[in-house]
């Protein structure tokens, strides 16, 4: 048997014994084929219009913005921007169904529809998901296995509790509060669509819906399926365009709360024009999620969880753990493990069932990340990056980690959302809380321990709204979710989630 | 080199494990990448038979097999090994004699290891004499579970003293020791101890070889090669019997230690019947259409 020495091609590594180890090599011989999904069977539109009053009606200024496949730089289809009197009709729209059907029906009824638009999604799931994918350069494999199934599962949860709001509320009764504007980011479109739709209607309330400008054709598809489903018309409104149009919807007087989810910057914005008005509403906005790794922590698992954490979806992840803390003991033995990892990391066509990571959602979010990576450079990070090859062409980013960075570099305190990762160490579980709660936001963090004990100690005090122990970005429709501090208002999600979309009388 | 406290082998966490797993299961493997993988996992087979009916002939007719998987595919590679128990090894040396299969024998009381010391260093004494150039051993699960785990350090170092140039393949009987910790620490302590391969499952126990508990313990090898800058192998044995299984195997191996254990000398599949079906899947590859059974031998 021939004794074969390894041939690893990365810089050697020295190891604890003080031997140098050359590294494992994942470029060898054998590499995966393209697995490409098929999108033959999908049929886009060359134009959408918006979607008010459960027709497709044109824009009044004609105005039509370009969908571009982040992944092809190539267009997809357009779709229309809504002015002024656009929003004006779907307010109107959305009021009247209110007032005439979707309040004045039997809660099972409603429940009825709200089941119907979620088995409609999981019999379309592959057309969802792929659309998902082409529109916004996530994988497949997550638009299939995570996006998609999980937007059906919101609607059923909501579904319901559509006739059961009695018991989610023991002793008083819940009224919708009218029309809800609701205005949703492009990381997870059809998701964060199912995420504030679903508990509106369910609990009575109409819609005015504004999808992200870059990532509009899972709504308008959705909005095909609430004709489907044969949904009362004005029920659902879909309103495309920029910031501008969702400006016009937060500051409508017919609209009685508004649902916003993306960045802080905007939310103060928002926040700062509902002032003063008797909206209610719900911001879930940004953060930099600290992922706490101790040394007694299951290391392989851990590594995983990082990855999950921040590499999942591109780093489009407003809960992303986009910040890890480790033990200092175990600090260079994770790191080598991590480097080693993201060497595995299939970047590329987001189509092939085998990429990891896919496109960066738009040129726009491109160079921004860009930017961070050069200010981290300049601020005196180590970078590191993985050596995989880019595709020629679309906007895609490599899994990048940086170390040797504190508490003070603005790479560690400001937002990224891209597949960027820093790295601190901590000495002490006070420390490393410390450092995790030193930060305007508080969406989300991990605990990693083997202890019990530990885990309920240190998540207690990480001040955010999820903290999640050995394991990272798991979801689930029952779960409520949301921020402190800067990372937003309101719950959504579960019982929690209903709040936001109900009045409560004395029953 | 100091030995490493075993007590301080790190935790497992099983969701993690098995969510990892799922996830590797969902590659894609199509095309050239496929073909590649099914002739790579075919080298790699021991092909093994271990019964109390063994017989010369049926150890004499299964080396046949492994030196000619295919009647009308000449092309193929042979698998990696032989695997019988030790009174028929010199029987499998005459067969295999001027090939560059492996002759491998089970030893140290197969399958429950339930013998004292001496009579197990005596029986791969006499395998190697007869020709084994490698050698599958049992641990003492019992004296694993009361926690002596001196004990079994030392058995195994015994044993691969005997075994000397030839490669030792330790075999933990996973489905035993149950824990994903226990499996863990068990691997740590085999390869610190001498192995050459560390090895799920005799095959007599249920649940055998499982993907999980494969890449626990591809993941305790890869912090050993860390650590020492050696390249132990591995090997999941019983269970596997379908070729889209030893491909999800591969990948296991792919993307937990990388290209260089892609070789049967780091990586073997312990089984029987999944020859025949990556036979039956390279036909498939590479004429389009699925052959009848029949057309394979079973041997």
């Amino acid at each position: 048997m021939s004794e074969k020495e390894p041939t690893g091609t990365e810089a050697a590594t020295p190891n604890k014994a003080g031997n140098s180890v050359p590294g494992l090599d994942f470029n060898g011989p054998w590499k995966y084929d393209a697995a490409p999904q098929s999108s033959d069977q999908i049929d886009l539109r060359e134009q959408y219009d918006l979607f008010i009053e459960g027709h497709f009606q044109k824009p009044e200024k004609g105005r039509y913005l370009p969908s571009v496949n982040p992944a092809t730089e190539e267009t997809l289809s357009s779709v229309a921007e809504a002015t002024q009197q656009d929003v004006d009709k779907a307010v109107a729209a959305a009021r009247k169904a209110y007032n005439k059907t979707w309040s004045e029906m039997k809660a099972a009824d409603r429940g009825k529809y709200i089941f119907r638009l979620a088995r409609l999604i999981q019999e379309r799931a592959r057309e969802f998901a792929i659309i998902e994918t082409m529109d916004g350069g996530k994988p497949i494999r997550e638009a299939r296995d995570v996006d998609i199934p999980l937007a059906a599962a919101q609607f059923f949860y909501y579904a319901g509790w559509a006739d059961k709001l009695d018991y989610a509320f023991p002793g008083r009764k819940a009224r919708p509060l009218g029309v809800a504007g609701q205005i949703i980011p492009w990381n997870f479109p059809l998701l964060m669509l199912a995420w504030k739709v679903a508990p509106a209607l369910a609990t009575g309330n109409t819609v005015v819906l504004k999808p992200a400008e870059t990532t509009s054709l899972t709504a308008l598809k959705f909005a095909e399926l609430c004709q489907d489903a044969g949904l009362p018309e004005g029920v659902v409104n879909i309103v495309t365009g920029t910031g501008q149009t969702g400006s016009l919807i937060v500051n409508h007087n017919d609209i009685d709360k508004i649902a916003f989810t993306g960045s802080t910057e905007v939310g103060k914005i928002i926040m700062e024009s509902l002032a003063g008005t008797d909206k209610k509403y719900t911001l879930e906005l940004g953060g930099k999620g600290p992922n706490m790794i101790f040394d007694d922590a299951p290391v392989d698992q851990a590594v995983e969880g990082i990855i999950n954490a921040i590499f999942f979806n591109q780093g489009h992840v407003c809960c992303a753990g986009s910040r890890l803390l480790v033990q200092e003991g175990i600090a260079d033995r994770v790191l080598q493990k991590l480097r080693d990892r993201m060497e595995t990391l299939i970047v590329g066509d987001p189509l092939d069932k085998n990429t990891d990571i896919g496109a960066i959602n738009s040129e726009q979010q491109y160079n921004k990340i860009s930017e961070y990576l050069e200010l981290g450079v300049e601020e005196g990070a180590e970078m590191y990056q993985s050596s995989c090859t880019l595709p020629e062409k679309g906007y895609f980013c490599r899994p990048t980690l940086f170390s040797n960075v504190s508490q003070s570099n603005r790479i560690v305190r400001e937002e990224i959302f891209g597949p960027v990762l820093t790295i601190q160490t901590f000495r002490t579980p006070e420390e490393g809380i410390e450092k995790a709660n030193n930060t305007p936001y508080g969406l989300a963090g991990g605990v990693w321990t083997d202890k019990g004990s530990k885990i309920f100690k240190v998540g207690s005090k990480i001040r955010s709204g999820v903290v999640w122990a050995n394991t990272y970005n798991h979801f689930d429709p029952t779960s409520p979710f949301g921020g402190y501090k800067e990372s937003g208002q309101g719950r959504e999600g579960g019982l929690h989630g209903l709040y936001p979309y109900v009045e409560l009388v004395p029953g | 080199m100091n030995i490493p406290d075993y007590s301080q082998s790190p935790p497992i966490d099983q969701v993690g494990v098995e969510e990892r797993v799922a996830r590797l299961n969902s590659r894609s493997i199509k095309k050239e990448s496929k073909i590649k993988a099914l002739e790579m996992a075919l080298s790699m087979v021991d092909l093994t038979t271990l019964e109390g009916m063994d017989t010369a002939g049926k150890v004499i007719q299964l080396c046949q097999k492994a030196k000619r998987p295919h009647p009308y595919q000449p092309d193929l590679p042979t698998v990696a090994a032989v695997c019988v128990y030790p009174r028929l090894v010199s029987v499998a040396e005459k067969a295999l004699r001027g090939t560059s299969i492996h002759v491998a024998s089970v030893a140290t009381a197969f399958p429950s290891g339930m013998a004292p010391l001496e009579v197990k260093l005596e029986e791969t004494r006499q395998a190697i004499e007869d020709g084994a150039d490698e050698v599958d051993m049992v641990i003492s699960r019992g004296e694993f579970l009361e926690g002596n785990y001196n004990y079994v350090f030392d058995e195994i170092a015994a044993v691969k003293e005997i075994v000397g140039k030839a490669h030792l393949k330790v075999i933990l009987e996973t489905g035993e020791l149950q824990t994903y910790g226990n499996i863990r620490k068990a691997s740590d302590l085999a390869m610190h101890a001498g192995a050459d391969f560390i090895k799920t499952s005799t095959g007599k126990v249920k649940p055998a070889a499982t993907q999980p508990v494969t890449l626990v313990m591809l993941e305790a090898i890869r912090d050993y090669y860390y650590r020492t800058g050696h390249m132990v192998g591995m090997k999941p044995a019983g269970g596997i019997r379908k070729a889209k299984q030893a491909i999800q195997y591969l990948v296991l191996v792919n993307e937990t230690l990388g290209g260089n254990w892609l070789h049967p000398d780091y990586f073997r599949f312990g089984a029987s019947s999944l020859t025949n079906d990556l036979l039956l899947q390279i036909v498939k590859q590479k004429t389009g259409v699925y052959q009848s059974l029949d057309y394979f031998s079973n041997d």
